[in-house]
């Protein structure tokens, strides 16, 4: 039956109910209600008139899951795809039907399979969480051909050569006209900041791995100087997601004191720091690595103006790709795989390499703790995300995996058998006994994320809200159940039914337009014509490039955000 | 009589991909089975019996007769039985093999023996090119096995192989052993250039001289025990190794250092030769 077709019309308002679901909807307080649903184009709403009806008694309800930090689309995810085509052989083949294209899924899903696989589990809103400008043309194009999923992306800025000159000089106006600007060029919905100065730094073959290090070609200006400038630009901005942070010194032993030093240098200022997992290490060398999750937990816990994401690792193969150049040279010279370099002008750079956790490694048995640690130790799961940092950590179709070890304190237990014997004092993962609720699941992969990226009406069942539901079977299994819902909706459409594909409507994109002097372009002109490859004309990616694009508002209240209307 | 034989009756006009034809597969089909398989012509999904007459059924044991060198992955991924073609075959044959035996009466198109991990391929014409090599992207070639080819063969011959024995015994060309990480390939007529590039572990054994890369170090002269062993091996194969030390010695070189490597390169002096 193709339930697309079959909604009744009441004065054109394609209308649904559903009735009897056990409902988890933490943006409005609904922790396991009995209660029925009533949408009217797309939206929640109050009353029904008439329209089909869909029973979901002894059904789990909750809202579309929200990914607040993934890569999808765009230069570095295309060239892992291409980086690995052993992985194409083995992977999940999307065959082309009527009602959807072909694809492949695997460590880097192709763009269309992205759309498919992230709908098949439920989740309905994507963040892009890394764009060169440079590449931003590109990485539009590829989120256009993401079906069903709402997008946004985050645009890479904190080694922006033109950028940092100003800062350099004191010119902490005119820069943030500037990031302004880009930010709109960009057609981009908020600021990533990676590796702020190392990547700089790494166009001459170094890094800064600490908030006073050093930056190439800079005497004025440290990475601690970057990030609070940032934060405070963003802020005075009013753009709705906060700085989003990849801090300095990733995945080195001993980093946290980087993460809590850069944590302070934040203080009074709204930040996201993304994959948290990967800046929580003690120790000073491989052989002694050991979580701090409880250390920087328990600074988190008491500061409420920062969220994050866990970026949690599972074992297997996957392709790590980020902005941090000198950093996947590391992982390179470690592993001896393949790497690829990309260096993206004067914006930032990229560097991919595929790479396989295994549970007999005390690095990487290690990381797995940290990921879960930080998932159960953060108290408020408003403030904390599930993310891998897909395709980083683990691909994001293994979410799923991540709910069971975080519901099941005794899966947890069993997972943790496997592991090396010295990894004894080493992580504090056999101490917790936390098990996560439904309730607190919804939090952590849809009403959470959504109030982060100020997608208000996103992760929340309330009256005129977006109408994205996910379905599932209560099930003893989890991995089962958060793999195989049993519907999901997007705009209030079915496009998932028992892990079928029944429609591929097309996403939004999300936008913001910040306010920038317009006469910035005049100091911008002759530097690009100095510097660029590209002519300054051809630079801004042109409102046409966006399909369905919805600009969003800056300049609102934060702590006006999320609740309900 | 037992076993099934396959005869081509009308050639491919394009690439057959025919990875059905195992014998892990036809062990288990009736010849009705057998007829209505599917083969993939260029894009087209077609029955086994628009190119093939199919005699037998139930049998693990195939023959294919005919011009095959359109019709490619035979064998592909078979675990036990065998296969006999006469005729010149196509790509990919027994590419990813676990077990069990594929001889050819002819010659041999690329990726013979591709990522295998187990069983023998014995080809008594000529290979093309990547004997038991890594697929594109892939960390390993040939896990395991034994592929002689009596004739020629391509380049990248065990490229990325990491265990099990390829015998060439005509001359190979460039890049034999190419980023080889373990096992062991013998070219009794020798190879073009390259040979060894970026090897990190293994065994090249060459009856003829090779031309070296500067990034190989001679480290000695010796007549090692295990050849002999490999001779013995061999042997039922029509693969002798000469060993003897009255006859000459082995020059061995270590590298890749651009790597760098511990793989070895030997090479046969005859001392008649000298």
């Amino acid at each position: 039956m193709n339930w697309g077709s079959s909604f009744t019309r009441t004065n054109q308002t394609v209308m649904l109910r559903i009735t009897g679901g056990t409902v988890y909807d933490p943006a409005n307080g609904i922790d396991g209600e009995v209660k029925d649903l009533y949408i009217a184009d797309g939206r929640f709403t109050s009353k029904f008139e008439a329209g089909h009806t869909i029973d979901a008694t002894g059904l789990v309800i909750m809202p579309g899951g929200v990914d607040v930090h993934t890569h999808v689309a765009g230069g570095s995810i295309n060239f892992a795809r291409a980086m690995t085509p052993e992985d194409h052989r083995r992977t999940h083949a999307f065959i082309r039907s009527k009602t959807r294209r072909s694809g492949l899924g695997g460590m880097a899903p192709t763009t269309f399979a992205t759309g498919y696989l992230y709908a098949g589990m439920g989740w309905t809103t994507v963040n892009e969480a890394a764009v060169p400008v440079l590449s931003a043309r590109h990485t539009h194009e590829e989120l256009r051909d993401i079906p069903i999923v709402d997008k946004s992306s985050l645009v890479l800025m904190a080694n922006n050569e033109i950028i940092l000159d100003l800062l350099e000089e004191g010119e902490d106006e005119r820069a943030k006209h500037i990031l302004a600007w880009h930010i709109w060029a960009a057609k981009s919905y908020g600021v990533k900041a990676v590796n702020p100065g190392g990547v700089a730094s790494w166009k001459y073959g170094k890094d800064a791995k600490h908030l006073t290090s050093k930056i190439e070609g800079y005497d004025h200006i440290t990475p601690g100087t970057i990030i609070t400038k940032f934060a405070k630009m963003i802020d005075e901005l009013g753009i709705p997601h906060p700085l989003h942070l990849h801090c300095n010194n990733l995945g080195a032993p001993g980093n946290v004191e980087t993460t809590l030093e850069t944590m302070r240098h934040l203080e009074g200022s709204r930040a996201h720091f993304a994959h948290l997992q990967y800046h929580a290490y003690g120790g000073d060398d491989w052989g002694n690595m050991r979580s701090e999750a409880a250390q920087l937990a328990e600074y988190f816990n008491a500061h409420p103006n920062m969220t994050t994401d866990a970026g949690a690792v599972l074992f297997g193969d996957t392709v790590t790709i980020t902005a941090d150049g000198p950093w996947q040279h590391l992982l390179y010279k470690l592993t001896g795989r393949k790497w690829g370099n990309l260096d993206v002008e004067n914006e930032t750079g990229c560097g991919i390499v595929p790479y396989t956790y295994r549970p007999s490694n005390l690095v990487n048995a290690v990381q797995w703790a940290v990921g879960l640690e930080l998932l159960l130790l953060i108290n408020d799961p408003w403030r904390v995300f599930l993310s891998t940092d897909h395709p980083n950590g683990a691909c994001f179709w293994r979410y799923p995996e991540i709910i069971q070890l975080l519901m099941c304190a005794d899966y947890r237990n069993e997972c943790m058998a496997s592991l090396p014997a010295n990894i004894k004092n080493k992580i504090s993962l056999p101490e917790i006994s936390r098990e996560y609720n439904l309730y607190e699941i919804a939090t952590i992969t849809s009403a959470g994320p959504a109030r982060a990226l100020g997608l208000s009406h996103k992760g929340n069942l309330g009256i005129g809200k977006d109408a994205d539901i996910v379905i599932y079977h209560q099930d003893h299994d989890i991995a089962r159940m958060f793999g195989h819902p049993r519907y999901v909706f997007k705009g209030g459409e079915i496009v998932i039914e028992e892990g079928d594909i029944r429609e591929t409507p097309d996403g939004k994109e999300y936008l913001v337009q910040p306010a920038f002097d317009p006469e910035i372009d005049k100091f911008l002109r002759p530097l690009f014509e100095d510097r660029y490859c590209m002519s300054f004309e051809n630079y801004p990616v042109e409102m046409e490039r966006i399909e369905n694009a919805q600009i969003q508002q800056c300049g609102i209240d934060p702590a006006e955000m999320g609740d309900s209307e | 009589m037992s076993g099934i034989i396959l005869r081509l009756k009308q050639a491919p006009v394009v690439t057959l991909e025919a990875e059905i034809i195992t014998p892990d597969r036809f062990a288990e089909m009736s010849h009705q089975e057998i007829c209505s398989s599917i083969v993939y012509h260029g894009k087209r999904q077609l029955r086994l019996d628009e190119f093939f007459d199919v005699e037998g059924e139930y049998s693990a044991n195939l023959t294919l007769h005919g011009d095959l060198n359109r019709v490619r992955h035979v064998g592909r991924g078979m675990t036990n039985g065998s296969v006999s073609i006469h005729g010149d075959i196509g790509m990919h044959l027994g590419a990813q093999m676990k077990g069990g035996s594929i001889e050819v009466f002819g010659n041999a198109s690329d990726w013979v023996g591709a990522e295998m991990l187990g069983g023998k391929i014995h080809v008594h014409g000529a290979a093309g090119q990547q004997v038991g090599a890594a697929y594109r992207g892939s960390l390993a070639g040939m896990k395991g096995g034994l592929i002689i080819i009596d004739g020629s063969a391509g380049i990248e011959v065990g490229m990325r192989m990491r265990r099990g024995t390829i015998v060439i015994g005509g001359p190979a060309k460039d890049f034999v052993g190419l980023q080889m990480k373990g096992g062991t390939i013998i070219l009794r007529e020798g190879a073009e250039i390259r040979s060894g590039a970026w090897m990190q572990r293994g065994t090249i054994i060459s009856l003829k001289p090779l031309s070296m890369m500067p990034t190989f170090a001679e480290s000695g002269r010796f007549n090692p025990t295990f050849v002999s062993v490999y001779s013995r091996l061999l042997k039922p194969h029509g693969c002798e190794l000469p060993n003897d030390q009255s006859a000459g010695y082995y020059q061995r070189y270590a590298g890749d250092r651009a790597v760098p490597g511990k793989g070895e390169i030997l090479v046969w002096n005859d001392h008649a030769t000298e």
